[in-house]
């Protein structure tokens, strides 16, 4: 093989590489197995903004129109925090856990000399983070029932919604950790997410952008966010295909650029 | 099963004027290596000679610039993932999973091969054994010495049973004691017949260690053979340093014309090959020629590395 046709042989084999990313699950299971109390914090941090908002902002704000129905607006902001939830949790396991992994421990050299190949490193560490997002969006989900925020029974499939919130994240986050140099780059991951958090339509709808509602569009975390919550209200249209079609590209991208970034960075 | 005579004499690996360049820097700069089934075979070096980025290559994690290289007779190129569930690899800096325990290293190791959750725990409890480790098994690794953690780096490699083990520099930064517990299981392993391939600076090591062995320099192989054969072959039998201050040792040529059969001059020491090193003291002598010191010592790979090079290999 010569070195020109070494990129034509990486391009298409980096996806039909993958072959058993369930093995780096399994070594997260060991890992967690005894610091489950990690799996926690995540949870912790988006139930207080929902008791906050319920507690507070509820009564002030009153109710909120969406999708042609009124709402309170504590049942309006849940689903948003449920779609941030899962964003967050994936990001969190797939920048820097997995940017200590590939320049301080030196797992995925480790795991590179086996017949483990880089697109199962890569998608094997974000399925990990997808379901520990995944997790997170069930435990909210629970909470919100408890408290009687669910609208309708189709609410169900805001689990799967936010399952494929966490993929698209966590394959975007890994991707994205690929190119960090340094410790430092990792304070551009919340001025990233913080503003994606903040106008997502998590907070009110998007008829408040007025003519500048197209560029919402653009956040991934919007599509998400719409997603839940037309699984809380049971109200589905068209819109869902694109909302989920962005999505699925967005993991798909991202999957390909980190597996073929960890061959790229480690298989030198 | 099908180990038949054609396929015992067939070579582990087949390298042919292998290149590895990064950029414009070339680190291997064509080399031919044959090495046999159950051979434990060295490549030795200083640091930047190339070693690494060969076992690298061997290793099927390091696409090969030019040339060619089989393992096992499989094209290095196109079947990494078979080659590499052959093989074991004991990397210099040792790898392992930092935040799991000695057991679940193994564990998780043997699952990365695909053998069954059973299997992986047959085997960690046997390499377990094997490297003397019980009373640390439920230790995180991190909590573990040097010489502990390059022994789970051993037991982790050879979860798969290899038929060729790569070790790259095993010893370099362990305490004696713990060399020669390592060197130990090494050769229990080479009695089983596993193919060992061994990067090392330590001359010590490589004569221990290798049947047969290359001196790499500046990417370029400059000897091969035996270690007895390349001391043979490079310089005589015995060596008598002696050392006259530093700075002031070439000066003293002139006189010791004719002393032994060849004289080497370091900054702080002459280095005279000789075959008999007691008889080249006592000329000295005899020409009332006095060191501040002197030692008759044999001849190692050190001193073939420094013929053959004209530096001392560890700097």
């Amino acid at each position: 093989m010569s070195a020109a046709s070494l990129p034509l042989r990486i391009v298409p084999s980096v996806l039909f590489d993958i072959r058993r990313p369930q093995r780096m699950m399994e070594r997260s299971l060991y890992v967690y197995k005894r610091g489950w109390m990690v799996l926690l914090s995540g949870f912790v941090e988006p139930l207080f903004y929902l008791l906050s908002i319920r507690v507070g902002l509820a009564a002030l704000v009153g109710d909120v129109e969406t999708g042609g129905v009124l709402v309170p607006y504590d049942q309006f902001v849940a689903p948003g925090l449920m779609a941030a939830a899962a964003m967050n949790g994936a990001i969190f396991e797939c920048t820097a856990n997995v940017f200590y992994k590939i320049k301080h421990s030196k797992l995925y050299d480790a795991v590179l000399a086996t017949p483990m190949s880089a697109g199962d490193v890569a998608f094997g560490e974000i399925s990990g983070a997808v379901v520990r997002s995944a997790i997170y969006s069930v435990a909210f989900a629970l909470t919100m029932w408890v408290l009687g925020m669910v609208e309708s029974p189709w609410f169900v499939l805001a689990i799967p919604a936010a399952t494929l919130i966490g993929l698209a994240f966590a394959s975007l986050g890994m991707a994205l950790t690929t190119f960090m140099r340094s410790w430092e780059d990792f304070e551009y991951v919340p001025a990233i997410t913080l503003p994606l958090f903040l106008f997502s339509t998590t907070f009110y709808p998007i008829s408040q952008y007025g003519q500048w509602s197209w560029v919402v569009g653009f956040s991934p975390l919007y599509h998400g966010v719409e997603l839940v919550r037309a699984a809380n209200l049971g109200q589905w249209d068209a819109s869902i295909v694109g909302h989920v079609a962005v999505l699925v590209a967005l993991s798909f991208v991202g999957v390909t650029v980190a597996s073929r970034r960890i061959a790229r960075l480690l298989l030198t | 099963m099908c180990d038949t005579a054609g396929m015992t004499s067939r070579p582990v690996v087949s390298a042919r004027a292998l290149v590895k360049r990064f950029g414009g820097f070339t680190a291997v700069d064509g080399i031919d290596v044959q090495i046999a089934p159950g051979e434990a075979f060295g490549f030795l070096g200083p640091n930047g000679a190339g070693k690494t980025s060969t076992m690298r290559m061997i290793g099927c994690v390091s696409p090969v610039t030019d040339g060619e290289l089989r393992i096992f007779g499989l094209d290095a190129a196109t079947n990494g993932r078979t080659i590499r569930g052959r093989i074991g690899v004991v990397p210099q800096l040792d790898q392992l999973d930092s935040e799991l325990t000695v057991v679940e290293n193994l564990l998780i190791y043997g699952r990365y091969f695909d053998l069954s959750r059973a299997q992986c725990r047959a085997k960690a409890d046997e390499l377990i054994d094997f490297v003397q480790l019980d009373e640390k098994r439920m230790s995180k690794v991190d909590s573990l010495s040097g010489g502990q953690k390059r022994r789970v780096s051993i037991a982790r490699s050879l979860v798969n049973d290899p038929e060729l083990l790569l070790l790259d520099e095993p010893t370099t930064g362990l305490d004696p004691q713990a060399r020669h517990v390592l060197w130990d299981r090494l050769y229990q392993l080479k009695e089983r017949g596993a193919t060992q391939v061994i990067t090392t600076h330590f001359m010590d090591e490589a004569e221990q260690l290798c049947d047969r062995l290359v001196v790499m320099d500046g990417g370029l192989i400059v000897a091969e053979g035996s270690p007895q054969s390349l001391i043979r072959e490079h310089v005589r039998r015995e060596v008598l340093e002696v050392r006259f201050g530093y700075g002031r040792n070439q000066e003293q040529l002139p006189a010791l014309d004719g002393v032994g059969s060849r004289i080497e001059v370091l900054p702080d020491r002459l280095l005279i090959y000789d075959d008999d090193g007691e008889a080249a003291l006592s000329e000295l002598h005899r020409r009332e020629i006095v060191p501040d010191s002197a030692l008759v010592r044999r001849s190692s790979l050190e001193d073939v590395f420094l013929k053959l090079t004209g530096r001392t290999l560890v700097e």
